[in-house]
């Protein structure tokens, strides 16, 4: 099993340079960085004079993979390349591009705390909500209840979150006054905060889950197991509970895993609409500040998060199925 | 008479070759009797067929809004003949009323008055508005009759026009003994179900013509616009992005996962190890980098449109296109697996004995054999990219801010629901229309899938007690 973890972050790094030689190319080939400063300086007419400052400011006047005017290594450690995507390897992230300058990786893993504290108890809600709901359709099968739980699902899941976010804050926060309608607190008051974005979160991903989960169980029911168990008089909601949610771990797992990098990164909409400080406001304000530099690292961390939790979830999967090696 | 000026925008033309192909491929699959099959266990099903037409009818107005033109101006003297700079659309052509009937600022749905009190004189008044409800004498006590009456009188003749129609349609094509067994439910197609929701359909489009030339049925927004013609043109905007998107994934797709699959060894390392890097940036995130480089792009090189319009156009299509080359990993991987599976059949393995060349094996014996995936992936991507859009437009990185779209009518409802009272109408219209386009993609997607994929098992649920579906 090392070795094939040591195989697997091996090749999960391998993608990490995919991801970075793309972005690089997407960020300063498709466009020079003289498009960029032109853009990010606003405004109709721009001089050169303008352009050149706002590039020495950011470092972005070097040149792009090889400096021939330094000599030794400094002829690749001194250029945009090597300062902009090779440096994120190092977790070095450099300054973002607005004039205000702050420190990225400073910025980051004050968000992540707060992301974080958001994101964790939404995903320990979400899946045992969805599978919940799930066994409750599973358990009255060909019944009204469950052909009304999938109508409802797919009701549910035809209906954008920006939707539930709206109608949640207008309802809660409007109308009944439960919760503050955006906003963050440290502390124990995070929860005031916290309470109604994790519901509607919840709310907004059931339709979906609950349909896969149900299907996911289904399958399950039909297997031979599931036959001998209900042969030897065990209950129902006992055949559900004991052996088929047992057996249906690895698939839940799987969906479930696919979802782990956004637990640290945030969710980018609802931060941003509960006003959150987590790492998903901070993505979208950098799109819409249109700070580079910011996008570029965010960028990085998802897919760094991504290769970790595959890795996480293989691991889990020896965990819940013994059967499951790694080689 | 002089003629319009015919405009071709970008994605006109894919929206137009969509709907050529959409009748090539009917066509086709008239002839082929597999086919023939396989779409038949799509409108088996009543939903499947109920959506359908719904479909039908959003496509109608999408298409209806990617004619577009420019009117001639009068000739200002001299030979030139001048276009007008606003690029508009059959639909705004059929919608005209709607567009003239301007108001000031917000005003609810069915009002006659204005929403906020304004200074009449020496008091302060909610003002008539300049349109709706203007033909009215007295205002406060015809309008609730007037709506009513207008409101039945259109439903109850668009019903009975369209449902005399589906009648008339199903008479034609069926003959009268295909129209007696239709009649008896003892057709494959539950025509009786196509039927109810065309009437439906027919009553709820019949209320609202009879009321738009007076009402605004959906209300206006704060610069005064009909939020019915928005939400009606926003149709268009969450057609093209939700096909478009997924046409523009399939070459590489589908192209690169045949490879991979057939050709194993280091072409299909490298498929992987490319389709595992684009996965693994956060989706937001990529469209995002690739849609700010689109904008600074656009912004350097203003020569490529003339008018707003096509400057709008160029970014939805490149959207689109961003959306295809971004979102591509889900279906190769399915096309890859599948791929792997039938090289070892034994039809292709015939064919390597009979020394036929690998790409004619691919081309001629694995590709019509995955279309299955492409036609369901295509269908179940619709709905997603409908939602994904106005996700899109709320980050800013969505379709052009002047276009209509559903994400940018979210966006503005966002700071009108939080005014007191509540501006309320502009959310529900785009929450109305979203939901039902996305619900019907669904459910048609959903009947699609049961009918294509030989290996779902279909766990669909049922009413209880309708012995003949379980049957």
């Amino acid at each position: 099993m090392g070795r094939y973890l040591v195989r697997r972050c091996l090749y999960g790094l391998l993608v990490l340079v995919g991801v970075n030689l793309l972005t690089f190319a997407l960020f300063f080939t498709v466009n020079t960085p003289d498009d960029m400063a032109r853009l990010n300086i606003g405004g109709k007419r721009v001089t050169q004079d303008q352009i050149d400052k706002w590039k020495a400011e950011r470092g972005y006047d070097k040149p792009l993979y090889l400096n021939a005017k330094e000599t030794g290594l400094r002829q690749v450690t001194n250029t945009v390349f090597w300062e902009r995507s090779v440096s994120l390897f190092a977790l070095q992230f450099g300054r973002s591009d607005a004039s205000g300058a702050s420190d990225i990786g400073h910025e980051i893993g004050e968000r992540m705390v707060v992301s974080l504290q958001l994101a964790v108890p939404l995903f320990v809600l979400q899946v045992i909500a969805s599978v919940g709901f799930a066994l409750v359709l599973v358990f009255f099968k060909n019944s009204r209840i469950d052909f009304w739980g999938v109508v409802l699902c797919v009701l549910m899941l035809s209906i954008s979150s920006l939707f539930y976010i709206i109608v949640g804050q207008f309802l809660f926060s409007r109308v009944l006054k439960l919760v503050p309608i955006s906003g963050w607190a440290g502390g124990l008051d995070a929860v005031r905060f916290l309470a109604l974005p994790v519901l509607l979160s919840l709310l907004s991903r059931l339709g979906t889950e609950g349909r896969l989960y149900r299907a996911m169980f289904l399958e399950e029911i039909g297997r031979d197991y599931v036959r001998t168990a209900r042969a030897k008089g065990l209950g129902e909601a006992v055949v559900l509970g004991r052996h088929v949610l047992r057996n249906a771990l690895i698939p839940i797992i799987t969906s479930a895993g696919s979802y782990l990098p956004y637990v640290f990164l945030g969710s980018l909409v609802f931060e941003s609409f509960f006003g959150i400080p987590g790492l998903g406001a901070y993505a979208i304000e950098a799109i819409s500040g249109q700070d580079f530099a910011i996008v570029r690292s965010m960028v990085f961390i998802g897919s760094l998060l991504y290769v970790a939790s595959y890795v996480l979830v293989d691991v889990a999967y020896t965990w819940v199925d013994p059967r499951v090696r790694l080689q | 008479m002089m003629w319009p000026k015919l405009v071709l925008l970008w994605s006109d033309v894919a929206v137009l070759l969509l709907v050529v192909a959409l009748g090539f491929v009917a066509w086709r699959v008239r002839g082929d009797a597999q086919r023939r099959r396989d779409w038949l266990k799509v409108f088996r099903q009543p939903a499947a067929l109920c959506s359908a037409v719904v479909l039908g009818v959003f496509l109608l107005v999408a298409v209806a809004d990617s004619l577009h033109f420019r009117r001639t101006l009068p000739a200002a003297g001299g030979n030139a003949v001048a276009y007008a700079t606003r690029v508009e659309s059959v639909l705004d052509v059929v919608l005209d009323p709607l567009v003239r009937g301007r108001e000031v600022t917000y005003s609810a749905p069915l009002a006659s008055r204005a929403f906020a009190k304004a200074t009449v004189g020496t008091e302060r008044a909610y003002p008539r508005l300049l349109h709706g409800g203007a033909h009215l004498g007295d205002d406060t006590t015809e309008r609730t009759r007037d709506v009513l009456v207008r409101a039945l009188g259109g439903l109850v003749a668009g019903a009975l026009a369209a449902g005399a129609c589906a009648l008339a349609v199903g008479w034609w094509t069926m003959g009268r003994a295909g129209y007696a067994r239709a009649r008896r439910g003892e057709t494959a197609v539950p025509w009786g179900a196509a039927l109810i929701t065309v009437t439906a359909l027919g009553a709820l489009v019949g209320a609202v013509v009879s009321l738009a030339p007076h009402y605004h049925v959906l209300g206006t927004d704060r610069t005064g616009n009909d939020v019915l013609y928005q939400a009606l043109k926003s149709v268009r905007t969450a057609f093209v992005i939700g096909t478009l998107s997924t046409l523009a994934t399939l070459p590489l797709a589908v192209g690169l996962g045949i490879v991979a699959g057939y050709f194993r060894g280091w072409v299909d390392e490298a498929v992987q190890y490319l389709y595992t890097v684009l996965s693994s940036i956060p989706n937001v995130l990529l469209i995002a980098a690739c849609v700010l480089m689109m904008q600074v792009f656009l912004d350097t090189h203003p020569e490529l449109f003339e008018t707003g319009a096509e400057r709008a156009d160029i970014r939805l299509f490149l959207l689109c296109v961003i959306l295809g080359l971004t979102g591509w990993a889900g279906l190769c991987r399915l096309v890859r697996a599948e791929t792997l599976k039938l090289r070892e059949l034994e039809y292709v393995q015939a064919a390597t004995a009979f020394g036929v060349g690998p790409w004619r094996i691919m081309a001629r014996h694995v590709f019509p054999n995955v279309m299955h995936l492409v036609v369901i992936s295509t269908v179940l991507d619709f709905s997603a990219l409908v939602l994904y859009e106005a996700v899109l437009s709320y980050v800013g990185v969505g379709v052009d801010p002047t276009m209509n779209s559903f994400g940018g009518m979210i966006n503005l409802a966002r700071s009108e629901m939080s005014r007191d009272p509540v501006v309320w109408w502009s959310f529900a219209a785009a929450f109305g229309f979203m939901v039902s386009l996305v619900l019907v993609a669904n459910l048609f997607a959903d009947g699609v899938r049961d009918a294509f994929d030989p290996r779902a098992r279909v766990f669909r649920a049922r009413r209880p007690g309708t012995a003949k579906e379980t049957a």
